[in-house]
């Protein structure tokens, strides 16, 4: 082993409404694989982004060998010898495999590609650390653990010194996470730095030397020797926080059931899904980012396409072909995307609270009722206490807490009995997370059912009644809010192959 | 209303009143009566189609087999009138020829995802051959009075043309800013996804759009024959063009989601006056091509400019 090579040195970035990073220092050594763990916002992705070169911190360095460097670009922080190798891969699917490989840095006389230089040197790289792909290959045709493969030999096209990983294993199977672990063991043999991003507490513990936690974008445990820890240990790094109540909880009467979905089948799911939602119930859908939780709420709303299944609202079968008759079964969902998917950026707050109740109350059923347009809009704004010049102001001009109000006003203009809440406080600030919160209590109170998809463990345990754990596209755990505990939730919505023993 | 808001509402319709005030003093000849009508006239085939183009591009799309279906609808209509004498007929049947195209356009890129370029790109030459093929190649003369009227007559000194350009703009300005259905189109066009979660079929909007298109620029292709008294299966060529021209003039959006029918009014007119005022002062055809597009690639970097402060909240 050698020494330190890569140091974070009090690195901070926040983005509007949230810290992301807060002072956090760790080094990497030469020689080892170094794992970064924490919950879905805690600021890993955060920190490979300042390693990639696609963001800056606003504070603190990176230090790479005995320099501090800050990346303009990307480009940059390649050329210098950082390759990070995202879950989605960056590679040209028409191209070749050597093409790919040597992107932007094509072996070339005056601009006139070498093919015969770029395969051999591709097959070169590729060996070296026992890739075993076809350098000719079109990388559109490769299975995607030798897509995987391909970034890597790009990285060491480019000389790279530093490999980070993030959830590289995330869509593998058991053989291919061998044959990666494997070579990444060839590139620690390389003397290479390698941070490896997982959630995988099994992979960690198998693959990795040293270990940093991130929590809540704060450095909570950085150690060169994994051995001196468990896997439950560190789940508990991962998770243990003070909860203080920001939540307002509000006990309140909970009625028959409102919504009640069975067997549903829809796309993205891997299993069929049933579950209820009774009258002024919150039930919290907890899991980890791609464990299908954002297609269950599609599916239950119409957006996607089910192929089998029953929704049941108020006891009575409602058939949901689309959006629009989940509205009329009262059902609605406020989308996790707000930008793309929630508001309209460019239209007025009051566009923005009318889409879907206008039609109601239009004249002769086509016609704009523009006073009761004005009143409504008005009025949601009053309600929810959105911050806004007036109901004409552009929504995109709106900060992130206040657009999200506007879209959950849109549905209170609506007689709406199920809400489906699908992150409805990301990128939000405190203050402003409160205020939904109220919200969300106000409607479970006046009867609606409510079920809050969420990636955040205090959020989700603050606020619901019960809460589902799904995991790689099915539910797989449920919890009353008298007995979740963040590590009874945590450990339920980390993948398989962690048995249970391994964590308990 | 803040001068910033001001500017974004009236800008390009302050541009274009200076624009008339400085022809009007500095041209011979502009500022008539006479020149004032041969400038409506001159738009009120563009002007008619705008309107739809409008919905189109506010709905996210566009549509360039317009100019293809004017040739379609006043062969047609020359067609009509010549076998049955039914001025009713040969209005009636090819606007619903026209609005068969829409439909076609429309089920081609709302139900099949083929996009708007590609699919009216191929309607577009499809229609033209088939305006060919129905008219032998050749212009079809008209003699029916009661045809010709339609084009010709003159009321409260401005011929039929303008007065029904100026009903389209008044009934689409309606149905975009006071019905369910036009705001649905700015809705669909400003964010797919967000209008589809909202309850909005999006789809079925964009079928209406583009029948309604078709039907419109139809419409246009019988009057214009009627003015001119033939059906032309030449005529229309390029068309497509100058109506998105005057329609991002006005500050219609390529990539939907905005759009004003004052704007596209205003876009029009620039348009018919730049058009003519360089016809007045003699200006040599090839520098008219060269102005139109500058003053284009003008308008459209000044409306950019304007938007830029929302987008770039958007993407932070």
């Amino acid at each position: 082993m050698s020494g330190e090579f890569l140091r974070f040195e009090s690195v901070s970035k926040g983005f509007p409404g949230v810290q992301a990073l807060n002072d956090v220092t760790f080094g990497v050594n030469r020689g080892s694989v170094h794992a970064l763990v924490g919950e879905n916002g805690a600021g890993k992705s955060t920190l490979l982004k300042i390693l990639s070169g696609a963001c800056r911190p606003d504070s603190g360095s990176l230090i790479i060998g005995n320099d501090a460097m800050s990346f303009a670009s990307p480009i940059a922080a390649i050329r210098l010898g950082v390759s990070v190798i995202y879950q989605e891969l960056h590679l040209v699917p028409e191209l070749s495999v050597a093409e790919n490989v040597f992107l932007g840095h094509l072996p070339n006389r005056f601009g006139w590609t070498k093919p015969a230089e770029m395969f051999d040197n591709t097959a070169a790289k590729l060996s070296e650390v026992g890739i075993q792909v076809d350098p000719r290959a079109k990388v559109g045709t490769l299975p995607l653990a030798q897509r995987q493969m391909v970034e890597i030999a790009k990285a060491l096209s480019h000389d790279a010194r530093v490999f980070a990983f993030d959830e590289p294993t995330s869509s593998l199977s058991a053989r291919e996470v061998a044959r990666l672990f494997a070579i990444i063991q060839e590139l620690k043999r390389r003397d290479k730095v390698i941070l490896y991003v997982s959630h995988r507490m099994g992979e960690v513990f198998s693959l990795c030397d040293s270990i940093t936690v991130l929590r809540d974008g704060e450095h909570v445990l950085t150690t060169d020797k994994l051995s001196d820890h468990s896997p439950r240990d560190v789940v508990r790094f991962m998770v243990g926080r003070e909860i203080d109540d920001i939540y307002g909880f509000r006990e309140r009467e909970r009625r028959g059931v409102a919504l009640q979905v069975m067997e549903l089948v829809a796309p993205g799911l891997s299993s069929p899904a049933s579950l209820t939602v009774r009258s002024g119930e919150i039930v919290g859908v907890f899991g980890l980012v791609g464990a299908g939780r954002t297609e269950l709420m599609k599916g239950i709303c119409g957006a996607s396409r089910a192929k089998s299944g029953t929704v049941l609202v108020d006891g009575s079968t409602r058939q949901l072909r689309s959006t629009a008759d989940a509205i009329r079964a009262g059902i609605a969902l406020c989308p996790e995307d707000r930008k793309d998917e929630g508001i309209l950026v460019l239209r007025s707050v009051k566009e923005n609270e009318n889409l879907s109740a206008r039609r109601k109350h239009a004249n002769l059923g086509f016609i704009i009722n523009e006073r009761w347009e004005r009143k409504n809009a008005q009025a949601q704004v009053d309600r929810l206490r959105v911050r806004t010049p007036s109901i004409d102001q552009p929504v995109g001009l709106l900060s992130g807490g206040n657009q999200q109000k506007v879209v959950l006003g849109r549905w209170l203009s609506e007689n709406v009995r199920i809400m489906l809440l699908d992150e409805p406080t990301r990128g939000i600030d405190v203050g402003a997370k409160r205020e939904i919160y109220d919200v969300i209590f106000d409607l479970a109170e006046s009867g609606v059912g409510v079920l809050l998809v969420s990636s955040e463990l205090p959020e989700v345990l603050g606020v619901c009644d019960r809460v589902l754990v799904m995991r790689e596209g099915r539910i797989v755990a449920q919890f009353d809010r008298s007995e979740a505990t963040q590590e009874l939730l945590m450990k339920a919505a980390l993948p398989a192959g962690d048995s249970e023993d391994e964590i308990a | 209303m803040t001068p910033r808001q001001l500017w974004e509402t009236t800008g390009m319709l302050v541009v274009f009143v200076a624009f008339v005030l400085v022809l009007s003093a500095s041209v011979e000849n502009f500022a008539t009566a006479i020149n004032i009508r041969t400038i409506l006239v001159s738009v009120s085939v563009v002007g008619m189609v705008a309107c739809t183009m409008l919905f189109c591009l506010a709905g996210g799309d566009f549509d360039l087999s317009v100019g293809s279906t004017v040739a379609l609808g006043g062969v047609l209509a020359a067609i009509v009138i010549t076998q049955t004498g039914s001025v009713a007929y040969a209005v009636l049947i090819p606007m619903a020829a026209g609005a068969l195209v829409g439909l076609v356009n429309g089920f081609f890129i709302a139900k099949v995802g083929i996009n708007a370029l590609i699919t009216t790109l191929a309607t577009m030459q499809i229609v033209r051959g088939s305006a060919q093929l129905a008219s032998e190649g050749s212009s079809i003369g008209i003699s029916d009075e009661g045809f010709v009227a339609l084009g010709q007559s003159v009321w409260f000194g401005l011929p039929s043309p303008v007065w029904i350009m100026l009903a389209c703009f008044v009934i689409f300005g309606l149905l975009l800013n006071r019905t369910i259905f036009g705001r649905n189109t700015l809705a669909v066009g400003g964010s797919p996804e967000a209008a589809r979660l909202a309850g909005i079929a999006v789809s079925r909007t964009k079928m209406i759009i583009f029948t309604l298109q078709g039907a419109v620029a139809a419409f246009a292709g019988v009057i214009l024959a009627s003015r001119v008294t033939s059906g032309q299966p030449t005529a229309g060529l390029g068309l497509e063009l100058q109506v998105i021209s005057a329609c991002v003039l006005g500050g219609v959006s390529l990539t939907g989601g905005i759009g004003t029918i004052t704007g596209v009014i205003v876009g029009v007119l620039i348009m018919g006056v730049l058009e003519n005022a360089m016809g007045l002062l003699n200006i040599p055809a090839f520098w008219k091509l060269v102005i139109t597009g500058t003053v284009l690639l003008l308008a459209v970097t000044l409306d950019r400019l304007k938007h830029r402060a929302i987008l770039r909240r958007k993407t932070s």
